[in-house]
């Protein structure tokens, strides 16, 4: 069994992550915590942090919080602001290409410029998440009925793609000819970008909360049910017609409340509601067991760059960082 | 029908309030915020607009409602209270209670149903009571314009009847029984500036099954007359003079259950088109009254504002309780019938365009005798 460094926040850890080598952990109270080699604590928000996603292409952390700014956290434990937008929670941050970093506030969508040059896209519902395409300034939004793609360079007419129901996650492919999004009713949904083609995705038990694309965009592995729940997506049609991966069943109701592809092989860890982690191998479904279980379900992991330690956090804060290699 | 989730001391209690522009929300959001009781609320607003305090646990959030994509029409919930409810509720500690404030013109369905309906959001929270406040003076004005303010009473657990000072002792009386006509289930209590005991309030597990019917004046009334008592109560919180609406609406015959006079009498203040319906009975079967029960809910769902009910089975010692929205409905046992009970079934609707004849045969045919 792999060695477990262990960290307790005693807070809800929102996100666990490297930053340049170093495990980061951002927590619900609005703190963002650099534990290893003499732990510093960075206030990122007042009040309490909503969202935080890595930007791997800056390197940085970045985090949205209910006291309505957008921050950015790098390696060094330096907190920079991005936008503030007043006294409304920032409730959902995406990177972006080029620097550039998205938000949702209410109704709107905002875009925030390399340049700190901010600009809003105003929608007709609220905005439940956010996410760039992998090229281009192509930004795209999950709100009820449907999702809305907007190229955030220009002021074209957004194109909307509907579909019945409360989107409220949303992500693109790595190679951005997928739209996917997690619905309000337990399922996920999906557009092939360049026809529009519906791909309906269903069958979980709940909410799908956490999502994750393999190495080289794949598969896309899920959350939400008693086992990873693991989609292709390497073919032309995507997962139509193609049953999906199920991975790391273990009896009992257990729900599967985390997932994190390896950056480079096509296996994921698996992080469980009563706080246990599987790795499994999607080729032959081998597990390894990469931590026994804890007091809380896991809400979050991440990898380093090489794939060799793991950090993860867990609904009640207890945290830690698996070195696979032994 | 769902089997209760265990309540937890982790469930933290949630507060709706309703009530139209002007009714007072506002001056009660303020005064449950300044006041110095000792515990902590956040309070999810429509707009920070009017409430002059500075606390960060007062949330902004803009109303959205998601029908559900199950088939189901009158499955709504509030996407917006979802995600707040989800974010207020990731630090232990934080608060005790939430309350939400809905817009003059809120439908409170939606609302109650996300307490339901979102499993994340019912393992981390749990309704507490639909509080309507009213405007005494402006309520006739108030449903001649709109469904709204009526479904906002109608489906209140309890209702301020705020404003008192500014209407006469016969206008108050009329608008008392006008709410009553309405909702002969809720506790009323009358307040001016909206002064009220925050206990009232707050506190009050209207949707706690172990407690269903417990506050329900129009309940207890028929509970008293049942054990032939002669006082006229109005449920353990009631706080006001009791003889104004006599003559409206509580002076029935509470042997025949015939509640055809909770409207018609009404008309110059407004036709009424919320009616409840009380239904009583003996012992039931449950192999008759579980499917109906179901099949009712999921038929005339979208007429079910609220129902409430407690059921005695034959053979079973234990009271077992019921309560629903719409086409939601949840029941389990509550405790074992006292010695001293008479073992009878209590079932009340709330709604528009319901059968009283239907519902009434209906169950009678859930008796566990053939009549």
């Amino acid at each position: 069994m792999p060695s477990v460094a262990p960290y307790d926040f005693d807070e809800l850890v929102e996100a666990a992550l490297f930053l340049k080598g170093e495990p980061v952990f951002a927590l619900a109270d609005g703190t963002v915590r650099f534990p290893a080699g003499g732990e510093r604590t960075v206030e990122a928000h007042a009040g309490g942090l909503l969202s935080a996603r890595l930007d791997p292409a800056g390197g940085r952390l970045i985090t949205g919080g209910e006291d309505g700014r957008v921050v950015a956290v790098t390696s060094d434990a330096s907190v920079s602001e991005l936008a503030s937008i007043g006294r409304k929670w920032v409730n959902r941050v995406a990177a972006g290409p080029s620097g550039v970093v998205g938000f949702a506030v209410g109704r709107s969508a905002f875009v925030c410029f390399a340049d700190g040059k901010v600009k809003e896209f105003a929608q007709q519902r609220t905005v439940e998440d956010i996410a760039f395409a992998p090229k281009g300034l192509r930004l795209a939004t999950a709100r009820y009925d449907g999702a809305t793609l907007f190229f955030a360079g220009t002021d074209s007419a957004p194109t909307e793609l509907e579909w019945k129901g409360a989107h409220i996650g949303i992500t693109f492919s790595p190679d951005g000819r997928f739209l996917v999004t997690s619905m309000q009713e337990n399922a996920l949904h999906g557009w092939r970008l360049d026809d529009g083609r519906h791909m309906r995705m269903a069958g979980y038990p709940s909410k799908v909360k956490s999502w994750s694309w393999s190495a080289k965009g794949r598969w896309l592995a899920t959350a939400g049910a008693q086992v990873a729940v693991v989609w292709p997506f390497a073919g032309k049609d995507g997962p139509m017609g193609k049953p999906p991966l199920e991975l790391g069943l273990r009896g009992g109701d257990i729900m599967v409340t985390s997932v994190a592809c390896h950056p480079t092989e096509d296996m994921a860890a698996i992080g469980y509601a009563d706080g246990m982690i599987l790795a499994a191998r999607f080729a032959d479904q081998k597990e390894a067991l990469l931590r026994r279980g804890g007091k809380g379900a896991v809400q979050t992991m991440g990898w380093d760059a090489s794939g060799s330690r793991l950090v993860f956090g867990s609904e009640t804060g207890e945290a830690g960082m698996v070195d696979i290699t032994g | 029908m769902s089997e209760t989730l265990p309540a937890t001391a982790d469930q933290i209690p949630v507060t709706v309030l309703t009530g139209y522009l002007g009714s007072g929300k506002t001056t009660l959001l303020n005064r449950i915020l300044s006041e110095d009781h000792g515990r902590r609320y956040a309070v999810i607003v429509n707009e920070f607009g009017e409430i002059g305090i500075d606390n960060d646990l007062i949330v902004e959030s803009d109303e959205e409602i998601y029908e559900m994509n199950n088939g189901c029409v009158c499955c709504t919930v509030r996407g917006d209270l979802v995600r707040v409810v989800e974010g207020l509720t990731r630090r232990k500690g934080r608060f005790d209670a939430i309350l939400v404030e809905t817009t003059g013109l809120a439908d409170p369905v939606p609302v109650a149903q996300t307490f339901f309906m979102d499993d994340d959001v019912r393992a981390k929270t749990k309704l507490d009571a639909v509080v309507a406040l009213v405007d005494a003076k402006h309520l006739p004005l108030r449903l001649k314009d709109s469904k709204e303010a009526e479904d906002q009473i109608a489906f209140a657990d309890v209702v301020l009847l705020n404003k008192t000072d500014l209407v006469t002792p016969e206008e108050l009386a009329k608008v008392e029984a006008t709410i009553r006509a309405i909702n002969p289930h809720a506790v009323i209590h009358h307040t001016q500036r909206a002064e009220i005991p925050l206990d009232r309030v707050l506190g009050q597990g209207a949707f706690d099954l172990s407690r269903v019917l417990d506050n329900d004046p129009a309940f207890l009334e028929e509970a008293e007359h049942a054990h032939e008592h002669d006082d006229h109560v109005c449920g353990p919180d009631c706080d006001h003079d009791h003889h104004h609406h006599g003559h409206d609406h509580h002076d029935h015959d509470h042997h025949d259950h015939d509640h055809d006079h909770h409207h018609g009498a009404l008309s110059d203040i407004h036709d009424v088109t919320v009616v409840s319906v009380s239904l009583r009975g003996g012992e039931l079967d449950p192999r008759k009254f579980f499917p109906w029960i179901q099949a009712i809910t999921q038929e005339q769902g979208p007429n079910i504002l609220r129902l409430k009910g407690i059921i005695a089975f034959s053979d079973d010692p234990d009271r077992y309780v019921v309560q629903g929205v719409h086409m939601i409905i949840e029941g389990d046992h509550q405790r074992a019938w006292r010695e001293d009970e008479r073992r009878e079934s209590r079932l009340v609707f709330i709604g528009r365009e319901l059968d009283r004849k239907a519902l009434e045969e209906d169950f009678a045919r859930c008796a566990a005798k053939a009549a």
